[in-house]
């Protein structure tokens, strides 16, 4: 991280305890935003966007007092941002850095874009088959077929 | 978890004929042993459901089945396929229960697919369903204690169907590799011509793709065959161009396929197999059809020779003996 990231970080306002999401695409902010549904969440958030970054041009931030995501809300920012930095701060200190990475198979994440899919029709959770990282190509274990790209909807 | 299948290890059978033993070990997906999509069984367990589906043709009389119940779950009517599995049930020993309509099954009165399934497999020691959405035999296999046979699951799987289309091209051709294979109509929708697209990529084929430009055969199959290095040619017109074919796959071209209904007119009737094609054509040439057909071949080819599509669907009461008889285990 470049000292003008750092500082603009710090302009952002440092939390105590909680979570801090770096490096979104500013393009992509409002959508992790709203797939992680702060907008319900009663704990102090800071959002920063459109600040100066050396590798994005700009980018944007997300910090959360006193929340640490679990995995299944960290694997959907991998879906949207797969470059986002994830750091659990516990007083102050970067206690864990969490690289994004998708996983190969996405369970209880993703609608089926299929409306004849089984998925949409019984009480059960969506399982997905990774097939291209980079293009985002998944397939439905269930009626098999391919999404990619902006097809994939998340739940 | 994988599974190691009894029928293509275990030593004993109770065929007239012993049947040589594979040396491998063969591994399914799934913790049980169903067939729910072709692509749960590896070439060698394809070859070996052939075989005994051959056995089973020179004695389809085998009471291996006493004792056993097998579930016939038709959440959508279709009676060929009931029928042909049902008399591979009744010809083996075993006892049937089920629907052949989910109008007369617990569906109708709103029940989960998971309670129904999980009601019928405490009395049941297999499952064969036929089910209108896309991976509803996949989610049975799953919540069920007994192993599940697809029977149809909306557009997405029949791997009977394939089995018993193999089946045929093999005791057509006598071989399954090096083959010239046609296939006509509705290559978009078809899920017979895509799953036995999967299967034959075993084999070294050349496929030809006969289909109006609105039914063409998805990009998805075509990369496919470009990355398992398999040769195909696509052509707009039923014709002469079928004269190289050893097997001509027809399928139905459905009218609710098509938007612009003035397309479907003009097309239907260029995708018709009539008998004077044939006049050129290979002396080995079969022609199969998944049936039931509408206009896309003439009855003047069902005399022909080469008209193979109604031993087709009698072959498939073999392959499901095979087929139920490997996922009981008792082969
Ligand atoms: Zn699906």
């Amino acid at each position: 991280m470049s000292k003008t990231e750092n500082k603009q970080v710090k302009i952002v306002a440092a939390i105590k305890d909680g979570t801090v999401i770096d490096r979104i695409p500013s393009d992509k902010l409002f959508k992790v935003a709203s797939i992680l549904h702060i907008e319900e969440l009663s704990n102090q958030i800071t959002v920063g966007n459109n600040l100066e970054s050396q590798e994005l041009g700009t980018k944007g931030i997300i910090k959360v007092s006193d929340k640490f995501f679990s995995d299944k809300d960290i694997n959907k920012i991998a879906l949207i941002a797969p470059n986002a930095k994830l750091n659990v701060i516990r007083d102050y200190v970067v206690v864990e850095k969490k690289t994004l990475k998708l996983p190969s198979v996405l369970e209880d994440i993703v609608k089926c874009g299929n409306p004849n899919c089984i998925t949409n029709h019984e009480p059960m959770m969506t399982r997905f088959h990774v097939e291209d990282n980079h293009t985002l190509t998944l397939r439905c274990q269930y009626c098999e077929r391919v999404m990619s790209g902006d097809e994939v909807k998340i739940l | 978890m994988s599974f190691l299948l009894n029928c293509l290890t275990n030593t004993k059978h109770p065929l007239s004929k012993p049947i040589t033993q594979p040396a491998i070990s063969i591994q399914l997906l799934s913790m049980q042993k169903s067939l729910v999509s072709i692509t749960d069984y590896s070439k060698e367990e394809m070859l070996r459901i052939l075989d005994y589906a051959a056995e089973f043709e020179k004695n389809p009389n085998q009471h291996i089945l006493d004792g056993k119940v097998v579930a016939t779950l038709f959440f959508e009517p279709s009676t060929r396929t009931r029928l042909s599995f049902e008399t591979a049930v009744n010809r083996l020993g075993g006892r049937i229960i089920g629907f052949s309509d989910a109008s007369t099954s617990s569906s109708s009165k709103g029940e989960t697919l998971k309670d129904t399934i999980k009601m019928v497999s405490n009395y049941a020691d297999l499952i064969v369903m036929r089910h209108p959405l896309e991976g509803a035999a996949r989610y049975a296999s799953e919540v069920a204690k007994v192993p599940v046979i697809n029977a149809g699951d909306g557009s997405n799987q029949h791997p009977t169907q394939t089995l018993l289309d193999l089946y045929s091209i093999r005791k057509t051709q006598g071989r399954l590799s090096d083959l010239n294979i046609y296939m006509v109509g509705d290559l978009k929708y078809g899920r017979t011509v895509h799953s036995l697209l999967m299967a034959m990529a075993h084999f070294k084929p050349t496929f030809h793709f006969i289909a109006p430009d609105e039914l063409k055969m998805p990009n998805e199959y075509k990369q496919f065959c470009d990355e398992q290095n398999i040769p195909y040619f696509e052509h707009k017109e039923l014709n002469e161009n079928i004269n190289e074919a050893d097997i001509l796959y027809m399928t139905r071209v459905q009218r609710e396929r098509f938007t612009d209904l003035m397309e479907y007119e003009k097309v239907k009737n260029v995708y018709t197999l009539k008998s004077k094609m044939l006049e050129n054509t290979r002396d080995n040439l079969r022609i199969l059809h998944p049936l039931p057909r509408v206009t896309e071949i003439d009855y003047d080819v069902d005399d022909s020779e080469k008209a193979y599509y109604f031993d087709q669907a009698q072959n498939g009461l073999y392959v499901r003996q095979a087929v139920i008889s490997c996922s009981l285990g008792l082969l």
